[in-house]
Parts: C-alpha cells; sequence; structure tokens
C-alpha cells in the first residue's frame, strides 16, 4: 500500500515505498519470465492513458503492465481528443473522472501538470513524464534493474551523461538515487546542465573522466536534436566527441560496470553503437523492469 | 458644504508624526489641530490609528477597456480604496491597446464617474506596443496621460527606447521602463535557479532584468533624460540603480511587495498565484530589495496589481496567465515585511507609498498639511489578520498572500474628503 493517492514524482515518495515498489516488481518480474500475463490484481479496475506528448515505450509499458492484470485499459492522445477543442486540463479530468476511471496516467509538456490533475480527480494519477519535472516510473525502472544486477542500491556510483537539463529521467533518478544511498555523478555541456542541480545531491562533473571514473552505472540520455537548433550545442559530431560515450571511455568505469539508457537511442550520439550493444549493456533489460514496475505501481495504487 | 472631522489620529507625513485632529472642508484640508471641537459634521474617531496621506500606486492593470472579465475601473476602484489608495496609476496594456487620447479620455472618465479615488492613465509609449512607432505622447498627455510605457514587455529596441525618452521630454514626462531582454527569458515561467530545476519549469534568470535595467539607465544617462525603472526584483538591478544614482542619472525605481515577501521557494507546489513577471528571485534578492527600499535605491512600492480570472489561473503552470493582483494587500504586507519585521518608520513607509509615487508622476498628493486636497488613509497598525481573497473588492483573486497572517489594516480612506471606504464598506 502506498499513502498517496497518486505518483507523481520520487521527490516526495519515502523510501520505504521505493522498496516496496521495487520489492513488488521483482515479483512480477520474476511472474513475467515465467510467461503469466494474466494476474487478477486490477480485474474491475479501469485504466486510461492520456498522453499530450508522443511516447512509445512507456505508453505501451503501462498499458500491457494493466492488461496483463485484467484492468480495463484505454487511451486517449492529445491530437484526437477533444484537447484539440481547446478543453482545459482540469474539465478533462473530471469527464475521465466521471466514466468511473480509477486510474489516469498523463504525460504532459508542462511540469507540474499531472499535479494539476490530481488536485481535481478522484482517480489516482500516475506521473509518466512532465516537462521536466519527473518521470518516476522511469526512475524505478532503473533503480529496479540496477538493483537486480548489483544486489542493492546503496554505495553505488551512477554517472548520468548527456541532456540534464531537459531530462526528467535524470531528474526522478537523482531524487530516487541519492534516497537510496546511491551517488550520482553529472556530465554535460553547461547549456544542458540545470543551474542547483547539485543542490539535490548529484556531483556536477567537469570532465566525462570525472564522471565515469569508477562508476557501477554508466546512464546515457537522449539528445534530442532539435535542441541545436536552440544554439544549446554546434553538431551533433561535436557532442559526440566531446560529451558521447564509447567503449574506450566504458573502460574508465568500474569492471563490473552497466551501461543504461532510457531509450529511444540515438545511436552514435549519446552512445557508440558499439556501446548500446556491449554485453554489459542492460538497455533491453530495463524495457522488460519497466512493464514489471508499472505492474507494481498500479497494483499498489489500486490495492484499498 | 461638506465638513468632515478625524479626530485624534496620529498623523505621519514623511518628515514627522504627531497626534491632532484634522478638518476637512469642501474636499482640502483647512485645519489640522489638537482639540477642534465642530457641530453640525461627519466625525471619524481616529484614537489610537494613524492617518496617512493617501496611499498612490504607480503600476496598476485595470484591464479596462476590453479586459472587464479580469477587472474593470469600477472594480479596479473599490479594491483601491479597500487598500488606502486615492490614486492609482493604471497601465495601457488593454484592449485596445491605450496608445491614444481617446483611450486616456475615455479612462479619466469613466474613474470620475465611478469617483472613488483618482485614476492616472499611462500612456503606451508605442502604438499597439509594438516598439515601431511612437505613440501619440503629447495628445494622450493633454488628455491627463502621466507617463508612458510598453508594460507587459520592454520598449522594444534601444533605439526606440531613446526617442520616447527624448519625445516624451518635451511634455514634461517620463518613460516608466518595464525592464527585460525577452531573448534571455525565453519562454521562461519562473526564475531561474534550484527551485526552477526543481519543479522542472523553465527558468528566467536575473540578468534578463537586470541587462533590461543597465539598457535604460545608459540610454538616460547619454541623453539626459528621465527613466522609471518598474517592478525591480534582483539584487544585480538594486546594484545599477545604486551606482546610476550616485553618477547623476535622473533614474527613480519602484518594487512590489511580492519581491520583499516571496521568494521562489513559494512555486514548489506549483501555484500559478505565484506566476508573476519577472519572478519571485532568491532570498537574496528579496534581502537587497529591502536593502534598497532602506538607503533610498528603490524609491516607491507599486503593486504591479495584475488581476486575473480564474479560467487564466486554473491551467498548467506554463500556460497560465502571469501576476498578482496587489491593491489590497500592499500596505499589509508593506508595513509587516518593513516595518515590523526590519525596522522601518511609517515616515519612511509614507515616503514610499506615497510621497515618492507622487512625486514621480508630478500629481499631487504625498503629505498631510493645510491647503493640500483630502486624500487620506486612515490605518490600524495593531490590527492582526488574515489575508482572504474572497473579501476582496478586485475580480482578481490570484494572490499567492491569500491564508497569511498579516499586520496592518485599513481601517478608513478618505478622498476629496469623502469617505470612500470604512470598516469593510465601500461608499460610492
Amino acid at each position: 500500500m502506498l499513502s498517496k493517492k497518486d505518483l507523481l514524482g520520487l521527490n516526495d515518495v519515502p523510501k520505504e515505498e521505493i522498496e516496496l515498489i521495487l520489492d513488488t516488481a521483482v515479483n512480477m518480474k520474476k511472474l513475467l519470465k515465467q510467461g503469466v500475463k494474466k494476474l487478477p490484481n486490477l480485474q474491475g479496475k479501469s485504466v486510461i492513458t492520456l498522453f499530450y506528448e508522443n511516447s512509445t515505450r512507456t505508453r505501451m509499458s503501462f498499458e500491457l503492465a494493466s492488461k496483463f492484470m485484467s484492468a480495463v485499459a484505454a487511451n486517449i492522445s492529445a491530437s484526437s481528443s477533444s484537447v484539440a477543442k481547446g478543453e482545459t486540463l482540469i474539465d478533462t479530468g473530471k469527464t475521465l473522472d466521471s466514466m468511473c476511471t480509477d486510474v489516469i496516467i498523463i504525460r504532459h509538456p508542462v511540469g507540474g501538470a499531472p499535479a494539476l490533475l490530481a488536485q481535481n480527480v478522484k482517480a489516482s494519477v500516475i506521473n509518466a513524464g512532465d516537462g521536466m519535472n519527473e518521470h518516476p516510473s522511469q526512475g524505478l525502472l532503473d533503480m529496479l534493474t540496477m538493483k537486480e544486477r548489483f544486489g542493492e542500491l546503496k554505495g553505488l556510483k551512477v554517472a548520468i551523461v548527456g541532456d540534464i537539463k531537459h531530462s526528467r529521467v535524470a531528474k526522478s533518478d537523482i531524487f530516487g538515487l541519492t534516497k537510496m544511498g546511491a551517488e550520482v555523478n553529472l556530465f554535460a555541456p553547461s547549456t544542458l546542465m540545470p543551474s542547483g542541480i547539485d543542490s539535490f545531491g548529484a556531483k556536477i562533473c567537469s570532465s566525462r573522466e570525472e564522471a565515469l571514473s569508477g562508476a557501477n552505472v554508466v546512464m546515457g540520455l537522449r539528445l534530442q536534436l532539435e535542441r541545436m537548433k536552440g544554439g544549446l550545442f554546434p553538431s551533433v559530431a561535436e557532442y559526440h566527441e566531446f560529451y558521447g560515450i564509447n567503449d574506450s571511455h566504458l573502460k574508465l568505469a568500474d569492471s563490473n560496470a552497466i551501461v543504461m539508457h532510457p531509450g529511444p537511442v540515438n545511436r552514435g550520439v549519446e552512445l557508440s553503437s558499439s556501446a548500446i550493444d556491449a554485453d554489459v549493456s542492460l538497455i533491453n533489460e530495463q524495457v522488460k523492469s519497466g512493464v514489471a514496475v508499472r505492474m507494481a505501481i498500479l497494483s499498489l495504487l489500486t490495492k484499498k | 458644504m461638506s465638513k468632515l472631522l478625524i479626530k485624534n489620529g496620529t498623523i505621519v507625513n514623511s518628515n514627522d508624526t504627531y497626534v491632532s485632529d484634522i478638518l476637512v472642508e469642501n474636499g482640502k484640508i483647512v485645519k489640522i489641530d489638537k482639540d477642534i471641537s465642530i457641530s453640525d459634521c461627519d466625525v471619524i474617531d481616529a484614537t489610537g490609528k494613524h492617518v496617512l496621506p493617501g496611499l498612490i500606486d504607480l503600476h496598476v492593470h485595470l484591464r479596462e477597456p476590453g479586459l472587464e472579465y479580469k477587472e474593470d475601473i469600477e472594480s479596479g476602484s473599490k479594491a483601491a480604496v479597500h487598500g488606502g489608495f486615492t490614486g492609482i496609476a493604471c497601465m495601457p496594456n488593454t484592449k485596445p491597446v491605450c496608445d491614444n487620447a481617446v483611450t486616456v479620455g475615455y479612462i479619466v472618465n469613466r474613474a470620475k464617474e465611478v469617483g472613488l479615488c483618482k485614476v492616472y492613465p499611462i500612456g503606451a509609449a508605442t502604438k499597439g506596443l509594438d516598439g515601431a512607432e511612437l505613440a501619440e505622447i503629447g495628445k494622450m498627455k493633454k488628455l491627463g496621460a502621466v507617463a508612458v510605457s510598453d508594460d507587459g514587455k520592454p520598449v522594444a529596441t534601444g533605439q526606440m527606447t531613446r526617442l520616447v525618452m527624448e519625445y516624451a521630454a518635451d511634455f514634461s514626462i517620463k518613460l516608466h521602463a518595464h525592464c527585460e531582454d525577452k531573448s534571455l527569458s525565453g519562454d521562461g515561467v519562473v526564475n531561474e535557479g534550484k527551485y526552477s530545476t526543481f519543479v522542472g519549469l523553465k527558468g528566467i534568470p536575473n540578468v534578463s532584468e537586470t541587462a533590461g535595467v543597465v539598457r535604460e539607465i545608459a540610454i538616460a544617462e547619454n541623453f539626459n533624460k528621465e527613466v522609471h525603472i518598474c517592478h525591480v526584483s534582483t539584487k544585480e538591478s538594486v546594484d545599477a540603480i545604486r551606482q546610476a544614482k550616485a553618477r547623476g542619472v535622473k533614474v527613480t525605481a519602484e518594487t512590489c511587495p511580492h519581491y520583499f515577501t516571496l521568494t521562489d521557494e513559494a512555486i514548489v507546489n506549483f501555484d500559478t498565484s505565484t506566476k508573476v513577471n519577472p519572478p519571485l528571485r532568491a532570498e537574496s534578492d528579496r534581502l537587497a530589495i529591502i536593502e534598497g527600499l532602506r538607503d533610498g535605491t528603490i524609491d516607491a512600492i507599486a503593486t504591479d496589481h495584475a488581476p486575473h480570472h480564474v479560467d487564466d489561473k486554473r491551467v498548467e503552470y506554463a500556460y497560465a496567465a502571469f501576476g498578482i493582483t496587489g491593491l489590497e494587500t500592499s500596505f499589509a504586507l508593506s508595513y509587516t515585511k518593513l516595518v515590523k519585521e526590519n525596522g522601518f518608520t511609517m515616515s519612511k513607509l509614507v515616503k514610499l507609498m506615497s510621497e515618492n509615487p507622487a512625486k514621480i508622476i508630478n500629481v499631487d498628493g504625498g503629505k498631510i498639511e493645510v491647503g493640500e486636497c483630502a486624500d487620506l488613509a486612515i490605518v490600524d497598525l495593531g490590527a492582526d489578520w488574515v489575508v482572504d481573497k474572497t473579501k476582496f473588492y478586485s475580480k482578481g483573486k490570484n494572490t499567492p498572500f491569500d491564508g497569511m497572517k498579516v499586520s496592518g489594516q485599513v481601517f478608513a480612506t478618505v478622498f476629496g474628503g469623502k469617505i470612500v471606504y470604512k470598516e469593510d464598506k465601500i461608499y460610492g
């Protein structure tokens, strides 16, 4: 059981509840690996994904998680609903509430939008990514992947390299990992490093070497190519040369280090192809963790 | 012949404070003395209360014409007198824009019909606030405009800013400059810093304002013209204005109660009532604003009263309108934060909220003397109260101060010798 109606961000989830979600997800993942894709946990519940931004894996992952647990699941995309006619978020939420929705999973370009929705609906709200704020289920699936590999999160050294500024994944990872006792090193061009991020327990590194040295986890973040138009970096080639990660950089990390990335990956930009395809790359394992973690979240949030 | 006697109040001017009675006749103060006794006139017992010159606000958005669903001249005037203001200067970003004499005349006449306080229109500096061509500043001045401004945004270019300063000076009015480098603000919605990162909303750095302030000062200095800097929010702006004044630049400045009361920590719950431009800043900025007020670098407290309909605020933070409604909380916040917590005198507060604003726009008011217009605010400094936005006369309930405990309450407001507000009632 979780203490709150909603899952809006890892910042306000207590450590014990993060542990509960991860432990529950470990079991879910075992069942998935055994081929079990029908559990009764959400029988009689309805789950709606309300996405104001494009998504493939997060949306699919939530949808499958719902269906694997016997929920009725439906999708709304901003482009195909009355959102395009200018309905407010609150009105949309109240409409979904009136349809007896138990869980609304929202992705939105503005930080705080899930919180606004949550304040105005009876349904549980799960944040599936809001602007530059948080992406808690991604943070949890990253932690699950690390925990399964290393046994515990405490004391792990995690290097996150890439566009930290626009990354809600980095935010949720930082909030979650530091709460669980891991160290987080950050490296990015100054134009893609948000101000004051070090006040939340992460360390800003001044070189790739410093960030990666001795790391147990090397995580790349997707570089959105439209940032180049905003002048935040000059070219993909220059970005890769100075901020990308290839095999030789991985040698700086701990000998047992793993490679992670929230996807979708730009091959040859934030990570070289060989780093993505390396044996130590757990990028596909993250996707599997994603379904399990979302099953755990849905199950715990709807448990009375 | 109407008479009003205000008994036994503590009269506060910028240079003295004393207990006395005030006799008002035909809208003017005719006698200030102890124990004035006269029959057959209205009496306000001001024993234990302070009598201030009516407060004057240099920066208000009244929204009329065109945006009456947010505020209008009548509701804004009521809010003003509820807050102890007898004079308010209104910004030109209405629909249509107040960039012409007809609209200035309309506002002046409508305010007279309402009759609760003086409304001083500020005309647009450029046509349509577009920054391309000078507005008809001369014609607007003739009809009652007291200043010009493209508020809401900066005058678009350095060249146009120069022309506005030079041309407005020919008519003895000046530019009230909204200072901002829009390229640095981008589509930011909150102060850039650890809290913008914490909530994942786009930031507006301090330099966005300060770069604008420095530009206006440099242009005013180069051409030896006057400029008034609106809503100062950053430490670096305070420093720049302080240095400019020391060099003899003809610059004045205002700040707003929210900049010396709150910091950007207030945004952590995504409460859109905290969304304002310039944004709520860091604690170091808040403290620098207070010091700027103390040493006279900042001349005036204005509200930047920016009323909005609830629908404009009950949306995602990034989509919400910028602005805080301020007329009905300004005095209490200023008294609480500056006098009670930071040792300002009441005389200093009168200077910041009445005398200096009157001087900056060159209008009557700002002191209580025989012969002066009887525009007065009678306040109860002993009253502790809780801000309740549902009690606002303004249509705009967009305040981050709802529920805050404050001290100092407006007891009555006298405009032109007439009681226009007293103890929760408006007298139109």
